[in-house]
């Protein structure tokens, strides 16, 4: 009666990390396989053939696709433990909302952060701590974004920290010094086993940057 | 069904599919409510303060509470008002659901914006991939009456805006993207979507919302038919 749980993943990726948290917190056993994006495997083609992308929970054969929906589905079927959702409507609701708004406003600009330069580079910047303003605003003098209780949207932004070395390297500024309350609540976050587990150390990622850049032609 | 005085406000927009799939969750669960019909090139001071992050619409107004994005309202009314379920029940079935409302709004609609926004080439290319991405929806339908199954259900409502928006948008563009021959099954959905009262109660009537998408057009400088 054991379930079987499979986690396709990539090693860097900050949704990646969302599912492997979530996994974490509720003590479920999972089998961790890391896959090459650039030679993407049959059983990841197989299971997301929508769109082709990590993560893929395979839960006993069948395929979750979507690192939010994962989490979500996660907490649904495996109740017990830590509550990653509020059960509150109104508070699930104002959840989701902050996660769809990381899900559409973060990632976009994280990209030029790292492996971008001149103009462009610099709206990336500038686009990317407006929205870590905002995220920031929203957090106020919260433990979390739920409140007291880590969950959903601290899970849906956690990921993105282990790469702010790497932004603040090759874009040359400091994350710190525009939103320190940002960096206070991610260091919160990871004296939580789930986390420490889930996000490789950031030196790890910056080192991997110029391989990732040539490997995508970015040179 | 509603134990106390409940306030139900949805500021809105008629010819926005958006707003339309709120009111139809609403409207099948039998929650009364008043609609506010925003002016989007107007913002009034209440949907400003109410989504001060986004400023659009739809935003869902519960006794004074804001909730705002389409997909995260639709799930706040079938939390809290249990009656006529739009999500399934079942964890696994719910994550297919959300998926499929995902792909809608993120692959689909997008998509398929390009083909009203943009010309010759690059306009048959959005055709294409629009065509492509609605190829898994045909797959979809295959042996059910509705993506929800036997019923209309949560993927079915985000969908709308495909059956009363795009499919609607082929007379005024001049271009059939989803003709029946290559998706029989997409048109046998939308008849099935036109049976259902509280659809037909919540679509916008089809002459005014070809002359609006035509006046759209015509502002925005596009060609139409």
């Amino acid at each position: 009666m054991a379930d079987e749980v499979i986690l396709l993943d990539y090693w860097p990726s900050a949704f990646g990390m969302r599912t492997r948290i979530a996994l974490e917190e509720k003590n479920i056993k999972f089998e961790h396989r890391e896959q090459d994006l650039f030679n993407k495997s049959q059983i990841l083609l197989e299971m997301n053939p929508v769109h082709k992308k990590i993560p893929v929970l395979i839960h006993n054969g069948k395929p979750v696709c979507e690192s939010l929906i994962q989490v979500e589905y996660i907490d649904e079927t495996w109740p017990g433990g830590n509550s990653l959702l509020p059960s509150d409507p109104y508070q699930r609701a104002q959840a989701k909302f902050w996660g769809d708004f990381i899900d559409k406003k973060v990632s976009g600009p994280t990209w030029v952060l790292w492996g971008g330069k001149g103009e462009e580079q610099e709206a990336g910047k500038k686009e990317f701590i407006e929205v870590l303003k905002t995220l920031e605003t929203e957090l106020g003098d919260k433990a979390y974004f739920g409140g007291e209780t880590f969950g959903y949207v601290d899970i849906a932004l956690i990921g993105f920290y282990c790469w702010f070395d790497a932004y603040e390297k090759f874009a040359n500024f400091s994350i710190e010094a525009e939103c320190p309350k940002v960096i206070a609540w991610a260091k919160r976050c990871l004296k939580r086993e789930s986390v420490a587990k889930s996000l490789p150390d950031p030196d790890k990622i910056t080192k991997y940057v110029p391989e990732l850049k040539k490997r995508l032609g970015m040179e | 069904m509603v134990e106390r005085s409940e306030e139900v406000k949805l500021l809105g927009m008629w010819a926005s599919p958006f707003s339309r799939r709120v009111e139809i969750a609403l409207t099948l669960k039998g929650v009364p409510y008043e609609f506010s019909e925003q002016d989007i090139t107007n913002k009034s001071p209440l949907l400003l303060q109410s989504n001060p992050v986004h400023k659009m619409i739809p935003v869902l107004l519960h006794n004074g509470k804001p909730i705002s994005e389409s997909l995260v309202i639709l799930e706040y009314i079938d939390d809290t008002w249990q009656n006529n379920p739009i999500l399934p029940q079942d964890p696994y079935d719910r994550a297919i659901a959300r998926f499929w409302a995902r792909f809608l709004d993120e692959q689909v609609y997008v998509t398929a914006m390009k083909v009203v926004g943009k010309v010759g080439e690059e306009k048959d290319a959005a055709v294409e991939a629009t065509r492509d991405l609605l190829k898994l929806l045909e797959k979809e339908l295959v042996g059910k009456d509705f993506l929800g199954g036997e019923s209309l259900g949560f993927v079915d409502i985000v969908a709308t805006l495909v059956a009363f928006w795009l499919m609607r948008t082929e007379e005024v563009v001049g271009v059939k993207v989803v003709p029946v021959e290559m998706f029989p099954e997409i048109h046998r959905w939308v008849k099935n979507l036109l049976d259902v009262d509280v659809i037909k109660k919540c679509i916008p009537p089809e002459d005014e919302h070809l002359d609006y998408i035509r006046a759209r057009m015509e502002s925005l400088k596009l060609k139409s038919v």
